[in-house]
């Protein structure tokens, strides 16, 4: 069981969190100016990496706020939290789009 | 017979317990296990072995055991415990089993309690490497936790005559736990197995509560900064024919039953081994009184302190030889033994020696397993012949002999670093101190291991007597049969042959296993072969113990409404929704089901009938924004809602499928009042605040839960606007004055404040009263006494539900699925054309403009009095049902019993459903008949919708 720092109340299981998935896939501004493939990929694509993945949690029995995390996906070893709408730190740990 | 020594052990003497084994009564003493206290009475054998019933005995005194496998019946009656670890206590009762235990029929009523725990440093093992590693970890004032499997400390130095500082070890180690007791911080388990080792150092530990009635225990939930493993190390079997023999036993077990126990098991021992460890058992068995004739070692030449020791006592060592079998029927009366050549070929002479017991070690593997469950990596070392720990994957260090370290100053050197290494990595800085000068066991020489003793006749293929997992009765025939087979992978000839899958998973037999591959495969080494994986639990635990108190009613919890304690004294029958307990329906005596329902159904389409419907979600949104983010979630518009109005609404996934609907209620122009299906509420929930959080910020709109604060009573059916007039006798309930789709705020006459909206999910003139929950029993029971005079109704979700699908309102989650689009459930006309929704542009894609997907409609069956099973698949006429697989037109949804249609009727997903208007559909049913209904309109019941304004 993971345990996950929520950046508005601490280190807490992982039970207390939800899971959604990659984070920083926007919601495209124009989904009609988009083609059918760049929907569906919007829909239903996402990265799958060895290694680190830029997540989102939501802690459902805490604050009930979405942020993100940098988990690697084999050592589950968390690197970043950091608030929804911000971008993901680099490893000097300066933001990046 | 008793085969008790006079003096000595750990064992209680003035403390005598009875016990029953196999029916007959016993004696042991306290401190004693069951293996022990048999061994004392010379019971050696256990049940017979799982598929070929041989005779099987004790053979360790621990949790790796192959074949003690008993049913505990008294105190508390549980399967699949090992004699060895089970705790002697008055009264104990118990039967050997063959292979398999049976679970008692009555319920575990002991007490499990669960326990969470965050720790700087975790200790796992108080052998002398873990005793070290926690005294110096606690000295630096770090939280520290030591847990250990047995029922007191010191691990190995509890079966061996080693001394500390010039004293026995077992003073050092009641010195150290005197010491551990005193630091505030310190915290020590006893009888608690660490079981299984997670992510991000998170540890479960299983402990035993003998001392509590019943039994019972506690799981600790543990999560530590640093963990120090001092798991010891598992004594391997040998794999020679008829190495399963009643009176084989494990080296350092006989040395333990010797010491620990004051139980000599054997009166003429044979030992048998690769390495030098097994010289202390011979010796401690000439001390003890015991006959050893011989002691067979593997090594051409053993070292010589070793061997002169070995003949002053007056024991014959054998060197380079093997015993190559077994005498005896259910009890060993001899061995065979020859002289093994350095290629492992069997040479001169036979030589055989007469024996009751034969003290066997195939050297030693560290107890990896907690180790590799936590991601850490092992390598094979050639030198010590074992698989030891090689990288960490956590904040964890392995000491001792669970990292192949086999004397006894360099365990304690590598727990006091160990200890120290990791309270200071966690924050505490300490060094560790020097090490306490010892006797006991020195370095030991190398090994020569020996994986697989030849038969004396034919091949592998053969040597069916040869065990490799007893428990499995698998043999070292069945190995090369695997590879005969084409199979390489040590995980591929595991599963073949069952190696290692019984209850100890490997724990005695797994390397051994490996070396017998490897010399099969031509391998090198067993570190060409690798291990299996290794997967938790450690050792067998119960499910009462995972569940703790999570069980009955506890096991999830209830939730009930404001009306609920009405519902139980009217005597409703329940159902689960989610997690609400709810009416399903109300019988009067003699009613069934169908009956009640049916009478249920006609009050409230030719009278006035009510339901509890405060379980539907309710979400208050509130903010400058709210219409506009309603608008964008639902398909439909809420930002032009008058206030004042109601409107029902459908929300899509981005996919553009249907997730959910409801009703949603302007109160004012910054706040409304969205209701959810029952189940579906936190999701609903948590699916607004991710939208507003991840996507648009700059809504200034928040969103509370009011489920709970608010009782919904909803009164239905053509008398239900008499029963509201008076009961909320201010209020003016005309057609006109109180339109349907609208909300009025009322107190009622009974002076309880009322919101009121004018809704119908049952095509009839309908009201829902929402009142503060607290008042929601009153205001129950006021409708109830208002609507006497009408004979009010009360009805429950079985109604509710045929009453809807009898208009064709889907329930979401039933009729649809996670595949369906507001068009498919001929919805188009909630869909707005001129904004933009989450799920909106999906509508554009190809696949969700297929003629062919399948579309809500009404199904009749022909026969009006059939009721087709909810799921029933729906096939066209003619099609082959035989085929693989079959063509499916769609399935049924919803069916019931309709009193307003004197007939059955059902709801069904039909591909193309909408085009096929009149046509039949056949439905076959599970009991092998096939029947035929009508495919037609989903709105069943006044399609009109006259009804609605009463």
């Amino acid at each position: 069981m993971l345990l996950i720092a929520c950046p508005w109340c601490g280190e807490r299981d992982e039970t207390e969190f939800h899971y959604g998935g990659q984070a920083h896939v926007a919601h495209p501004a124009d989904p009609h100016a988009l083609t059918d493939a760049e929907w569906g990929a919007y829909l239903f694509v996402r990265d799958n990496p060895k290694g680190e993945f830029a997540e989102r949690w939501v802690h459902s029995a805490g604050c009930r706020r979405w942020f993100n995390v940098v988990r690697h996906t084999v050592t589950h070893d968390i690197s970043a939290v950091y608030p929804a709408g911000q971008p993901r730190p680099n490893e000097q740990g300066e933001g990046t789009a | 017979m008793s085969n008790r020594l006079a003096s000595g052990g750990r064992v209680d003497r003035s403390s005598r317990l009875r016990f029953t084994f196999d029916g007959v009564e016993y004696t042991g003493l306290r401190g004693d296990t069951l293996a022990s206290a048999l061994l004392a009475n010379g019971v050696l054998a256990v049940g017979p072995s799982l598929y070929r019933e041989r005779p099987r005995g004790i053979v360790t005194a621990g949790v790796d055991d192959p074949h003690a496998l008993v049913q505990l019946e008294r105190p508390f009656s549980e399967p699949m415990q090992l004699a060895t670890t089970v705790e002697l206590c008055e009264g104990l009762a118990a039967t050997g089993l063959r292979g398999r235990g049976r679970l008692d029929e009555a319920s575990d009523e002991a007490r499990y309690d669960k326990t969470y725990l965050h720790t700087d440093v975790l200790v796992v093992g108080a052998g002398p490497a873990g005793l070290a590693a926690a005294l110096v970890a606690g000295r630096s004032g770090a939280r520290v936790v030591l847990v250990d499997d047995q029922p007191e400390l010191g691990g190995s130095l509890l079966g061996g005559r080693e001394e500390i500082d010039g004293r026995p070890a077992l003073a050092w180690v009641d010195e150290v736990r005197a010491e551990l007791d005193a630091q505030p911080e310190t915290r020590v388990l006893t009888r608690a197995t660490a079981i299984g080792y997670h992510d991000q150092n998170y540890l479960l530990v299983a402990e035993r509560r003998p001392d509590r009635p019943g039994g019972g225990g506690r799981l600790w939930h543990f999560r530590a900064r640093h963990v120090v493993l001092a798991t010891g190390a598992h004594e391997r079997p040998l794999v020679f024919a008829g190495n399963d023999r009643p009176g084989v036993m494990a080296a350092a077990a006989v040395r333990s039953y010797l010491n620990r126990y004051a139980v000599l098991p054997g009166g003429r021992a044979v030992v048998f081994t690769t390495g030098d460890s097994a010289y202390a058992t011979a010796l401690e068995l000439a001390a003890a009184g015991a006959e050893v004739p011989a002691l067979v070692d593997t090594r051409p030449e053993p070292p010589v302190a070793l061997v002169e020791a070995a003949r002053a006592a007056g024991i014959e060592v054998l060197a380079g030889s093997v015993v190559v079998g077994t005498e005896g029927g259910a009890r060993l009366t001899g061995v065979r033994v020859r002289a093994l050549t350095a290629d492992d070929e069997l040479t001169g002479p036979v030589r055989e020696v007469a024996c009751d017991l034969l003290a066997v070690s195939g050297g030693w593997s560290p107890a990896v397993h907690l180790w590799s469950m936590a991601r850490g990596t092992v390598r094979y070392d050639e030198a010590l012949a074992a698989f030891v720990p090689d990288r960490a994957a956590q904040h964890v260090r392995a000491c001792g002999s669970g990292r192949g370290r086999y004397d006894l100053a360099g365990c304690l050197t590598e727990g006091l670093t160990a200890g120290a290494e990791a309270a200071t990595a966690a924050g505490f800085p300490v060094t560790a101190p020097a090490t306490p000068p010892c006797t006991g066991d020195e370095t030991p020489a190398p090994p020569r291991p020996v994986w697989l003793v030849p038969g004396e006749e034919g091949d592998p293929s053969g040597w069916r007597d040869h065990f490799v997992d007893a428990q499995r009765d698998a043999t070292v025939a069945d190995v090369h049969r695997a590879i005969r087979a084409g199979m390489r992978s040590v995980e591929h000839i595991k599963r073949y042959t069952t190696i290692g899958t019984a209850h100890d998973q490997g724990k005695s037999c797994g390397v051994a296993a490996i070396g017998v591959i490897a010399r099969l495969l031509g391998a090198g080494s067993p570190g060409e072969v690798g291990t299996t994986t290794f997967r938790g639990p450690y050792v067998p635990v119960s499910f009462a113990l995972l569940a703790g108190r999570e069980r009955g009613p506890l096991f999830d919890p209830v939730r009930t409404t404001a009306v609920h304690p009405w519902h139980v004294r009217r005597g409703a029958v329940f159902e689960n929704v989610g997690q609400w307990h709810r009416p399903r329906y109300y019988p009067r005596p003699g009613e069934d089901m169908d009956a009640a329902v049916l009478r249920e159904c006609r009050a409230a389409r030719e009278g006035v009938a009510m339901m509890d419907a405060s379980t539907l979600g309710k979400i208050d949104v509130i903010g400058p924004d709210a219409g506009a983010f309603l608008d964008r979630l639902y398909t439909n518009g809420f930002a032009k809602l008058p206030v004042g109005s109601a409107r029902y609404g459908v929300m899509c996934r981005a996919d553009g499928m249907v997730f959910d609907d409801g009703v949603t209620v302007r109160l004012a122009p910054d706040h409304y009042y969205l209701t959810t299906t029952t189940g579906n509420a936190a999701a609903v929930l948590d699916w607004m605040e991710e939208w507003l959080q991840t996507e648009w910020p700059e809504l200034r709109v928040h969103c509370t839960s009011v489920t709970e604060q608010w009782s919904t009573v909803a009164v239905v059916g053509p008398r239900s606007r008499e029963v509201l007039a008076a009961l909320a006798p201010d209020l003016d309930v005309s057609n006109e004055g109180f339109p349907f789709m609208t909300v009025r705020d009322a107190v009622l006459a009974n002076g309880v404040p009322a919101r009121i909206c004018r809704i119908s999910f049952s095509g009839e003139l309908a009201y829902e009263i929402n009142v503060a929950s607290w008042y929601g029993l009153a205001v129950w029971e006021a409708v109830f006494a208002y609507g006497a005079h009408a004979g009010i109704t009360p009805y429950g979700t079985e109604t509710m539900h045929v009453l809807r699908a009898e208009k064709g309102y889907p329930i979401v989650g039933q009729d649809t699925d996670g595949t369906v689009t507001p068009q498919d459930l001929g919805m188009a006309w909630i869909v707005a054309r001129h904004k933009d929704f989450v799920g909106k542009r999906s509508f554009g894609r190809a696949d969700s403009a297929r003629a062919d997907r399948r579309h809500l409609v009404g199904l009749l069956p022909v026969d009006r009095a059939e009721l087709l099973p909810e799921g029933t698949q729906l096939v066209a006429p003619g099609a082959d049902l035989a085929a693989v697989p079959v063509d499916s037109l769609g399935h049924v949804t919803s069916s019931y019993r309709s009193a307003a249609l004197d007939r059955t009727f059902a709801l069904a997903l039909v591909r193309g459903g909408r085009d096929r208007i009149g046509d039949t559909v056949l439905a076959p049913l599970p009991d092998g008949r096939t029947v035929a209904a009508t495919v037609t309109e989903p709105v069943l019941f006044d399609p009109k919708g006259a009804r609605r304004d009463g």
